[in-house]
Formats: structure tokens, C-alpha cells, sequence
């Protein structure tokens, strides 16, 4: 057994937990944060993606012991209370899911890749760099639409920021 | 996976003590196939030493006139995305970009992988054909001598790596034929052409012992860098791995055709 403690959506939660503990498990069992899936639980399928440090990483194949320490983003870190993040509501608004068990895990990788690219991203990019995650039901092409309307809203607010700014 | 009890030591001879004071430990880095590999109790450390915290191992990069130096807890999006290495080799930073995904990427380590050998990953590729140095707690090992067979290396029981110096080529091209369902590679061949002028053909995820030179192809390359100068090359296929993904007939074709692709993409990767 090992005393973790890890920061969760901004909230540091101290846990002791076994040293074989997986961070997914420590998320949705020991916190209880259950918007992070499990899917294939052998590192394929990108369900249970969060951002440890700003990274988007399969919380599956991390020991929660050696992110002790670390900041830890999940699904529900997102949203600003009411109002969603751009990318949760780019997936609403274009359907970007059918059951929605891969969602999760797709919005966090998401966001990692606009954030990698600063919003400039285009359709084969996009595709490309969903190769980690797995949606086995709507064949991608709504999830394309959403990240790229996304990315879209992200270049524009890039623009619009200095003139803020200004004003 | 089975019970085990997880060490963060934070400095190399603290390692060394404790996979020598315990019975049956494992080293762990990114974890990207140790973790998966606990996880279906293939393997059941009851140590678990993670080495990403000792500063000689620590995520850095360092070019210089001949060399690319890279810590081996250095994770492969590091490698990837590095200007500096994009500048002088940049089959090796693609190679690193060809790994896994994005996710995995964020987590895998060069020295994980390297001393890992599974004889589909990426990186022995280029360690062996860009002759490179495994340097470890204790000694330097010739990449010649360093990779014995599938998930074998010349590492001794806790011995650690430490960094890797890759010689700087004139020019390197890798080429990948992947699996398109894991994504490892099912052949793939990086090419170099060292300074000096001498070619080193290197070939992962086809052998039946793991990564190896085809010198019969470096032959014909130091005659001609060329993908015509391997027209009529074959490697047999008693050498290459057989799986119900690609038996050994159709990977001794993929290594060729692979090779020649690395040829024809010399100062970057080609990825299928």
C-alpha cells in the first residue's frame, strides 16, 4: 500500500492505495469520477484518456503510485459549471457520438491535439492522430466534424483575443 | 495483475541496491508494455523499480558535431517533436512519431524500448543502423553487440541504460509496413549511409531473432544508394518471423519492398 496523492480536476485527493492500483482505477473507484471508461483495458482503445501534466495519456497503463504528485484532467474537469468546454459542445452540437462510451476518451484526446497544434488542424490530421482511440459505432465522421468545428472556434478566439484585449 | 510493491528510487546506485536486495524485481519506465504485460500476468514482479526519477537517466536531448545523445527516459514525443533532431536525422525523429499514437507517445521512453527489444518495435532499428552507443550504469555497449534476440539484450541482470549516442549519418530513411490492427510493425527497415560512407541496413519486426542487419543489402547499396540496386534481392524467409498476421513468405517480401522504401525516402520516414 502506498498514500497518493494526485490532483484531480484541481482538487487534490489523498487515497492509500495498492501499489498495482491503475490511475483509472484510482479515478473512478477510489474518487469515484466515473466519466473515465474503461474499454479494452490493454492500451488501444483511448476510453480511458485524461491529461496527466497537460498530456494526454491512457490512464490504463499508469500506475496511480508513480502519479503521485502529478495533475491529473478528466472528463469532468472540463465544463466551466453550466456551460461546456468548446469541445464537449462541438461533439453535442454535431452528434459526435452514438452509445457515447468512447466519448470521453475521444473529447480528452481531442482537446490534447487542438491544444498541440494550437487549432491548426485540418480533416487528415485529425484522423491521423485519432488513431488511438476507438469508437466502434458511428464510423468517425461526426467526431471528425466536431474536432475540426472546434479547432475552428479555437483559431477564431486566438484572433479575437487581442482585440479583447484592446478594448 | 498480481500484487507488487512499487519503488521511485532517485539516484542510479539506489536502483542497483534495490534490484539487488530484492528477489525478483523488474525495472520500470514508461510502462508501456511492462504495465500492459502485468496487467495479463505474463510477468509478476514483486518489485516494481521505476527509474524515470535518477538524473542521469533524465528526459534530455544534446546534439553535437557527430553525435545525438538521448536519456533514456526520454518519452518518444520528445524525440519526435525535437527541431534540433529533425535537423540532422530526420528518419530517427520520425520513427519516434511512428510509434504507438499519440497517448502512447506521451508515455513511452527510448531506454523502455530499447532494452525492452521487442522484436517489433521501432527504435533497435535505428539504434543498430546508426551504430549506436548504449551507455549504462556501468559500461558502453556497441549496438552490434547489444541486441542478442528476441527480448534479449547485452544487459546484465540490473543493469541499467542509461542514454544512447546515435552517430550522426550523412543520411537515414525508415520505412514501415505496420500491422494495421496493433500498429507494431510487421516489417520495416531503416537505412543509413554513415559519413564515412559505409550503409547499415537494419531490419525490426520481421526476424525470427529480433532486429537485424541485412548485409546482403548493405552490400549492394555501398555499390549503389539506390532502390534499384536491391532489384532481385530476396531475404529468406526461414529468417522472418511467421504469424497468422503475415507468415514468413509475405514478411521476406514486405522486408525487401521495405528496404527499397527507406532508399527512396532517405532523410525521412515512410509509414503504411
Amino acid at each position: 500500500m502506498s498514500r497518493v496523492t494526485i490532483t484531480i480536476n484541481g482538487k487534490a485527493e489523498t487515497r492509500d492505495v495498492e501499489d498495482r492500483t491503475l490511475l483509472v482505477q484510482f479515478i473512478r473507484e477510489h474518487v469515484g469520477l466515473t466519466g473515465t471508461h474503461v474499454g479494452c483495458d490493454t492500451t488501444q482503445c483511448g476510453a480511458c484518456t485524461v491529461h496527466l501534466d497537460g498530456r494526454a495519456v491512457k490512464s490504463c497503463t499508469v500506475l496511480a503510485v508513480a502519479a503521485d504528485g502529478s495533475q491529473v484532467m478528466t472528463i469532468e474537469g472540463l465544463a466551466d459549471g453550466a456551460t461546456l468546454h468548446p469541445m464537449q459542445q462541438a461533439f453535442h452540437e454535431h452528434h459526435g457520438l452514438q452509445c457515447g462510451y468512447c466519448t470521453p476518451g475521444m473529447i480528452m484526446a481531442s482537446v490534447d491535439m487542438v491544444r498541440r497544434h494550437d487549432g491548426e488542424l485540418d480533416e487528415h490530421t485529425v484522423r491521423h492522430e485519432l488513431e488511438g482511440n476507438i469508437c466502434r459505432c458511428t464510423g468517425y465522421h461526426n467526431i471528425v466534424k466536431a474536432v475540426l468545428d472546434a479547432a475552428g472556434k479555437h483559431r477564431a478566439a486566438k484572433t479575437a483575443a487581442p482585440v479583447e484585449a484592446a478594448e | 495483475m498480481y500484487a507488487t510493491t512499487y519503488h521511485k528510487p532517485m539516484s542510479l546506485s539506489e536502483a542497483i541496491e534495490l534490484f539487488e536486495g530484492s528477489e525478483d524485481a523488474s525495472y520500470l519506465s514508461g510502462g508501456h508494455t511492462l504495465i500492459p504485460t502485468l496487467k495479463s500476468r505474463l510477468a509478476a514482479p514483486q518489485h516494481l523499480i521505476d527509474v524515470r526519477n535518477i538524473p542521469e537517466l533524465a528526459s534530455s536531448i544534446e546534439v553535437t558535431a557527430n553525435k545525438v545523445i538521448i536519456g533514456s527516459a526520454t518519452r518518444h514525443h520528445i524525440v519526435a517533436s525535437s527541431k534540433e533532431i529533425q535537423a540532422v536525422v530526420p528518419a530517427l525523429s520520425g520513427l519516434a512519431g511512428s510509434i504507438g499514437d499519440v497517448q502512447v507517445r506521451h508515455m513511452g521512453t527510448i531506454g523502455g524500448s530499447t532494452a525492452n527489444n521487442d522484436p517489433a518495435a521501432d527504435y533497435p532499428s535505428a539504434v543498430l543502423s546508426l551504430d549506436a552507443t548504449v551507455h549504462t550504469d556501468r559500461r558502453e555497449i556497441p549496438a552490434e553487440e547489444y541486441f542478442q534476440g528476441l527480448y534479449t539484450t547485452a544487459l546484465e541482470p540490473g543493469e541499467i541504460l542509461v542514454r544512447i549516442e546515435f552517430n550522426i549519418p550523412e543520411i537515414a530513411g525508415y520505412a514501415k509496413f505496420r500491422n494495421p490492427a496493433s500498429r507494431y510493425s510487421m516489417a520495416a527497415a531503416f537505412v543509413s549511409k554513415h559519413r564515412d560512407g559505409h550503409i547499415r541496413v537494419a531490419i525490426t519486426g520481421a526476424g525470427n531473432e529480433g532486429v537485424f542487419r541485412w548485409t546482403e543489402a548493405e552490400e549492394r547499396l555501398t555499390e549503389s544508394l539506390t532502390a534499384e540496386a536491391l532489384e532481385g534481392l530476396t531475404i529468406d524467409p526461414s529468417r522472418m518471423m511467421g504469424d497468422m498476421h503475415a507468415p514468413t513468405d509475405y514478411r521476406a517480401h514486405l522486408v525487401a519492398v521495405m528496404t527499397r522504401r527507406a532508399v527512396q525516402n532517405l532523410g525521412g520516414t515512410h509509414i503504411l
